[in-house]
């Protein structure tokens, strides 16, 4: 394999470690000159620092959005559990990641438009302003950032996966062995305090590039070497005698199948980190363009999801330096077995960039939240853009720092399961984002009330479920109450959600409830950019709500 | 999209007339029902290539959603351009 290496999984991978810290260097300098690309006015407000100034054209929010949505963890998880287990619950990915984008073509213009009329910077921001609740828009911030801290967490798992398949991380030492892990993260910490946004945004072409190439070279030598025939076969005959496993879903997981996948889609854009991405384009027909061309991002997910099956052909194996079987090693390890060790640095490189870029958008996400509408809301509610910015580079800050410690202390498994929950956790904002998003009908606390009684049925039902592995959280999956059929649990607690908001805002309005200001107009739900007079009026209630403040 | 009847958009900005809406709404909607029905595209044969059926429907589906969408966007683009 490589010239360094004794055994495969002996020793330091050379030749594949030089790679990859080159093109490491080649983002860490694109990162710090990120600042002065595009540059605006100052970074000295959330619009600029957090939003990159709001102006990203079509081809830069395709490779912004493209990195931000299929992480470093995406590329190893997805191959990983086609591995294990097959198509339920690995290929679900592909129809998530092609119906989420008709779903938000309809929705998030929408968004996008009062977001930009009215100065909003996150999601929180605009149930704030739409329903006049303060505590609502509490609720849907720090569901924003609980669920994004553990999906930060997973994007070091990722990098994990890559150090341990080069040779790092087996030694007992456990300074030596996280030292490359923590000199990554604080270099990303850095660039992206300095430069905000505009750094995820200029690295994602790299990454996006490096990903392509790489799941192209790797399916034309399936192609070659193995044949799809044989491939699909092998991994047919391996699913027969795995428990759980599927290699085409049957009638008794149909229904897991396709709310995995709706459930998902619909979750997706709740996330902090996709609104910010949304956020920063300059108008709808940027989103609406993009709606369309990203589907090219689902097609190479799909193809990496065969190469789960491909290993399963070439029985890869997945022990790791520790000596113990991690199937998240599946897919750098088939990289390591199948491709020339420098082309294989380019495959890791390709996988470590992959994880940098959402890193970055998830904690300037997670920070423009918490200084929105947490700091600002209940601790300086007069706080200048500037102080904004302020307080939100030092949050990313520690926002990284909190996932470091998360994933070098804790079992992986924990970051795993907390991002299984937060998966349940964020599709329960849905309804105050998106209805909200058309209908003023459904109340305030109505909207409170369901999103708590969503949230704690979520985590009861996810708690309940073992596996092989793990007694609590063990699978996304739980029997719809009174059926045998099993469902995506997300969905189920989405549906207590809808009963519940419905049913007290019905009784909510026949006590006349008050049911708050809502200081959005209804023109602002379709205002173009392009449109001249929609621009200057934008820039005005931008100015407004900045005298405002301060 | 459509509109809040009570109150009056300001001048420039106008919902788009409804036909559009509808044809938009109903390009948008032929992949998501087209990915719903699991129990139809969860066969093995016929084989493409050597790709199940299941899988390689889901790949064309990649494209097909692609191109309605990017219908979409046109004809709310064209609508758009009939206001002004």
């Amino acid at each position: 394999m490589t010239p360094l290496a004794a055994g495969p999984n002996t020793g330091v991978h050379g030749v594949e470690l030089g790679v990859v810290i080159f093109f490491f260097l080649v983002v860490t300098f694109g990162g710090f000159v990120a600042v002065r690309w595009r540059r605006g006015e100052s970074m000295k407000s959330l619009d600029e620092w957090g939003l990159g100034g709001r102006g990203f054209g079509s081809v830069i929010t395709w490779f912004l959005l493209g990195g931000d949505l299929y992480t470093a963890y995406t590329f190893v998880a997805v191959p990983a559990a086609m591995f294990a287990t097959g198509a339920v619950s690995g290929f679900f990915a592909v129809p998530y990641t092609i119906v989420v984008y008709p779903l938000i073509f309809i929705f998030m213009p929408r968004l996008w438009s009062v977001s930009h009329r009215n100065g909003y910077v996150t999601p929180a921001d605009f149930v704030r302003g739409r329903y006049g609740s303060r505590t609502l828009a509490l609720a849907v911030a720090i569901t924003g950032i609980v669920a994004t801290m553990p999906y930060i967490a997973l994007q070091l798992v990722g990098i994990q996966a890559v150090l341990d398949t080069m040779g790092l991380g087996g030694s007992g030492n456990w300074f030596l062995r996280d030292l490359p892990l923590i000199i990554a993260f604080a270099v990303l910490a850095a660039y992206t305090y300095s430069s905000g946004l505009r750094a995820p945004a200029l690295i994602a072409f790299v990454k996006d590039t490096l990903i392509y190439v790489v799941i192209v070279v790797a399916i034309v030598w399936v192609a070659i070497n193995i044949g799809f025939g044989d491939m699909f076969d092998a991994a047919q005959a391996q699913m027969k005698s795995t428990p759980n496993g599927s290699f085409i879903p049957s009638s008794q997981t149909f229904w897991a199948y396709g709310t995995l996948a709706f459930g998902s889609a619909l979750a997706l854009f709740m996330y902090p980190h996709s609104v910010t991405g949304v956020l920063s384009a300059k108008n709808r027909n940027v989103i609406r363009r993009n709606a369309a061309v990203l589907p090219t991002y689902s097609l190479m997910l799909g193809m990496l999801a065969l190469l789960g099956f491909a290993a399963i052909y070439e029985k890869t194996s997945v022990v790791g330096l520790d000596g113990k079987p991690n199937g998240q090693l599946v897919v750098p390890h088939f990289f390591d077995q199948i491709f020339p060790s420098w082309f294989a640095g380019v495959a890791f490189a390709a996988i470590a960039i992959g994880a940098l870029v959402p890193a970055a958008i998830m904690s300037i996400a997670a920070a423009n939240l918490f200084t929105r509408n947490v700091y600002r809301e209940l601790f300086v509610p007069d706080a200048s853009p500037a102080h904004e910015a302020a307080v939100s580079k030092i949050v990313s800050l520690v926002v990284k720092f909190g996932a470091l410690v998360f994933v070098l202390g804790m079992d992986r498994q924990n970051a795993i399961n907390f991002q299984l929950l937060g998966g349940v956790w964020i599709l329960q904002t849905i309804l105050s984002i998106v209805a909200g998003l058309y209908t003023r009908w459904l109340h305030r606390w109505a909207l409170l009330i369901g999103w708590a009684a969503a949230m704690a049925y979520g985590t009861w039902a996810a708690y309940q479920q073992s596996s092989p592995t793990t007694s609590h959280f063990g699978s996304s999956l739980a029997k719809f109450p009174g059926t045998d059929t099993k469902i995506y649990i997300a969905v189920t607690a989405l549906l207590v959600n809808v009963i519940v908001s419905v049913v007290l805002t019905a009784l909510f309005r026949i006590g006349r409830v008050p049911a708050g200001a809502d200081e959005t107009a209804p023109g602002d739900y379709y205002s173009d950019a392009a449109s001249p007079s929609v621009s200057s009026a934008a820039a005005e209630v931008q100015t407004g709500a900045e005298s405002a403040a301060t | 999209m459509s509109s809040d009847p009570v109150q009056p958009a300001p001048a420039a900005v106008r919902p788009l007339p409804r036909s559009a809406t509808a044809i938009a709404g109903l390009l948008l909607l032929v992949p998501l029902v087209a990915l719903a029905i699991v129990p139809v595209y969860a066969t093995d044969g016929p084989r493409l290539w050597g790709f199940p059926f299941f899988y390689w429907y889901q790949f064309l589906w990649v494209f097909l959603a692609s191109g309605f969408t990017y219908g979409a966007h046109r004809v709310i683009l064209h609508a758009r351009r009939g206001q002004q």
